[in-house]
């Protein structure tokens, strides 16, 4: 009898199990820690050195978070995915947030249950191929084969590409980017095509990266940002936001260096921003250091641009499309007030 | 006699609930209920959490267009077609490659078992050697060392291996002229068909007139002739309506012609050395289980060794290697998933990984997945259990 309630109160409890929703705010906090879905090691964006510690792009707009959310910048927990698993893990729970080179389309805005909280990086898929093909242009590859990471949106850029083109290729597909560099070294493809911040990041992983080439053509747009669960919207406020303070803080001219005397400038914009005046901490339910804290700790985007992907890193990037609005680029924040 | 009533024994009847039969059919349906009630919960619940999480749900993105290309397709695809047609595509891949590695992996066991108990002390060690190696070693890192060692040391397209102009290898794949069949050729493949049945039914004539005669009947010989010669008899009198398509270098890679991929090849071979080394240890295992007195009345009889194998040991020994064998061709079905290292477009690769991807509809795509390996194993074994039976010695 006893063993029957005790299967009668676990099937009771089971039918009643529905969805929590989800306060990853309270989540994190209780934690002390926030978990973040990376890369598996992409140069630039998201890469471990040999002490297992994280640099990048991507890794910035995590360590962004943690530094507004839990005060401290290095308290963030880095979860590898591949291309495959990494819009799972982020349904499931694993992760609180996903920061991983994604980019930003419609069917993942839609159909998966995700919301994107900005664009930290445009970018344009491209091709690489080797110097020694002689090839000078994307529209010369009819016939080529194609190493490719699976579940990307790069395989069906690269399909859209050749069909509009009228050549024929065919895929290889791998599952992670390691594999598509080492199957390209291999020769058993002609082309690795990919974001072209990738092509570089991945040229620097070749033995010989001066035998590569990324061709000029760039074939479609790559919005890449940090993603979040939908229906948590105070989370998703939080992620927009620390992206914006950041870009906000290059266009105020707040560095990493000169955000403690900036706390006492007496500039209403500045003031607002680094939370002497007014309360746009505590509409986000964080403190109201919460912007000085990132810049402080992680530094504003430009300076997180050049110390990833700048012209004094191997990747060499410029900032292009990334430069702020008023310096002929397209990042632009809305403003704190 | 003053009250005519009989004297009839008092019948307690007892509450239907202590009958032992009325309880055990409860116990069961109430058993049945239960189960049947949890599993509808789970899947309720888990449609409740996807739906509020906003993902969407339901086999309606099955007709949306795929959009991505595969590298190798059995039957016509380009990105164009559905996402239903990636899962065909997907599965008629693990379906030849679980097919040829069965066919090649048993071929190559038998051989290796047999080898193992030879009297030859080389090719004894040699088979010993190779089914330990390959045993021990794990699947994945074999496919890679075949993957990597054939990609490497085969050369790139423009300088590739040939033979005349007809067949080329190069680390793009083994390149085979197509067969191109015009109007006539579907007379040869009904005499092709009309072959198999004649010898089929060749076979059984000539093994009945065996168990009543005892008198033998070349079956193999016949029925090769049969099986080829009609189908050639047909095809020339047809005017020989075939033309070659040649693979040609046009570019980066070759153009027409049959291509077998470098992914194919690597995970083929993988997967048969690797199951045959185990098939290998099956077989051994049946012959030594086979009595050594029939050997003994073999050779008494004046059987060589070779016939003795064949009539006497190995029909016996089917008893004991059939069933595990059966688990090895599981095994090696359900190990072919492996694909997805090396990118050979299986049904995982494919369905499980790129269509899950593009979609997001992670539910619906891994119990597809799940209910085809489940059927392909339940086939595999059905036939097996089937052709046991038919091979099981009826003892007196």
């Amino acid at each position: 009898m006893k063993t029957f309630g005790v299967i009668a109160a676990t099937c009771a409890t089971l039918a009643l199990a529905t969805a929590a929703h989800a306060a990853t705010l309270d989540d994190v906090k209780a934690n002390g820690v926030l978990s973040c879905g990376v890369s598996t090691g992409l140069p630039g964006f998201s890469n471990p050195n040999d002490k297992n510690e994280w640099s990048g792009l991507d890794v910035d707009v995590c360590r962004a978070v943690a530094a507004a959310v839990l005060g401290d910048a290095s308290k963030v927990k880095y979860v590898p995915l591949t291309a495959k698993e990494r819009f799972t893990a982020l349904q499931s729970g694993e992760i609180d947030m996903l920061s991983r080179n994604t980019t930003w389309t419609h069917t993942r805005d839609t159909s998966l249950g995700l919301n994107f909280a900005g664009v930290n990086y445009y970018d344009g898929q491209g091709f690489m191929v080797t110097k020694a093909l002689g090839v000078s242009s994307a529209k010369e590859l009819d016939g080529a084969s194609v190493c490719i990471q699976a579940g990307t949106t790069t395989e069906l850029n690269l399909a859209d590409y050749f069909r509009a083109n009228n050549m024929q290729y065919s895929a290889v597909v791998f599952d992670t980017s390691d594999q598509t560099v080492k199957g390209f070294e291999a020769g058993r493809c002609d082309i690795l095509t990919s974001d072209q911040s990738q092509l570089y990041a991945l040229r620097t992983k070749l033995a010989d990266p001066s035998t590569a080439i990324v061709l000029p053509e760039v074939i479609s747009k790559e919005p890449l940002g940090p993603v979040v669960r939908q229906g948590d919207d105070a989370w998703f406020n939080i992620v927009k936001w620390s992206l914006f303070a950041m870009v906000n803080a290059e266009e105020m001219g707040i560095t990493s260096a000169n955000v403690d005397e900036m706390k006492t400038s007496t500039n209403p914009a500045i003031a607002r921003f680094v939370g002497t005046e007014g309360d746009a901490g505590a509409k986000l339910g964080l403190g109201a250091d919460w912007a000085a804290m990132i810049i402080k700790q992680v530094g504003n985007y430009g300076e997180a641009f050049e110390r990833n992907v700048g012209m004094d890193t191997p990747l060499q990037i410029s900032r292009g499309l990334n430069a702020l609005w008023s310096k002929g680029g397209i990042q632009y924040a809305p403003p704190i007030r | 006699m003053a009250n005519g009533e009989p004297n009839t024994p008092q019948t307690t009847r007892t509450p239907f609930w202590y009958d032992p039969t009325v309880r055990s059919i409860g116990f069961q349906v109430l058993a049945a209920l239960l189960i049947g009630w949890f599993f509808y919960t789970i899947f309720r619940n888990t449609l409740i959490n996807l739906e509020s999480r906003g993902i969407s749900t339901g086999f309606d993105f099955l007709d949306n267009p795929a959009g991505f290309g595969i590298l190798m397709s059995l039957v016509e695809y380009d990105e164009t077609y559905s996402y239903g047609r990636t899962f065909v595509v997907g599965l008629l891949n693990t379906v030849l490659v679980s097919a040829l590695g069965i066919f090649i992996a048993t071929i190559l066991g038998f051989l290796i078992g047999v080898a193992r108990l030879s009297s030859n002390w080389l090719i004894a060690k040699m088979a010993t050697v190779y089914v330990e190696t390959l045993r021990n070693i794990p699947l994945l890192l074999q496919i890679f060392f075949w993957y990597f060692a054939v990609l490497r040391t085969l050369p790139s397209p423009r300088g590739s291996v040939n033979l005349g102009e007809t067949f080329f290898l190069n680390n793009r794949g083994f390149y085979l002229p197509a067969p191109v069949f015009e109007s006539g050729a579907s007379v040869a493949g009904i005499a092709l068909v009309l072959g198999i049945v004649l010898t089929a039914v060749l076979a059984r004539w000539a093994s009945r007139r065996f168990e009543e005669t005892g008198r033998t009947f070349p079956v193999f010989y016949s029925g090769l002739g049969l099986v080829v010669g009609l189908p050639l008899i047909a095809f020339f009198a047809m005017g020989a309506p075939l033309t070659w398509d040649y693979p040609a270098l046009k570019g980066f890679n070759f153009r027409g012609g049959v291509r077998v991929i470098p992914e194919l090849m690597a995970l083929l071979w993988a997967l048969s050395l690797y199951t045959a080394a185990f098939i290998a240890e099956i077989v051994r295992a049946g012959i030594l289980a086979v009595s050594h007195g029939q050997t003994e009345a073999a050779r008494a009889l004046g059987l060589r060794e070779g016939p003795t194998l064949k009539l006497v040991i190995i029909p016996q020994a089917l008893r004991v290697i059939i069933p595990p064998l059966t688990s090895q061709y599981l095994n090696l079905a359900k190990n072919s998933s492996l694909a997805t290292a090396i990118g050979y477009p299986d049904l995982v690769s494919v369905f499980m990984g790129t269509t899950l991807n593009q979609t997001g509809q992670a539910v619906e795509i891994v119990a597809m997945t799940m209910a085809v390996y489940l059927t392909m194993s339940l086939s595999i074994s059905m036939f097996m259990n089937w052709y046991n039976k038919r091979k099981a010695l009826v003892e007196r």
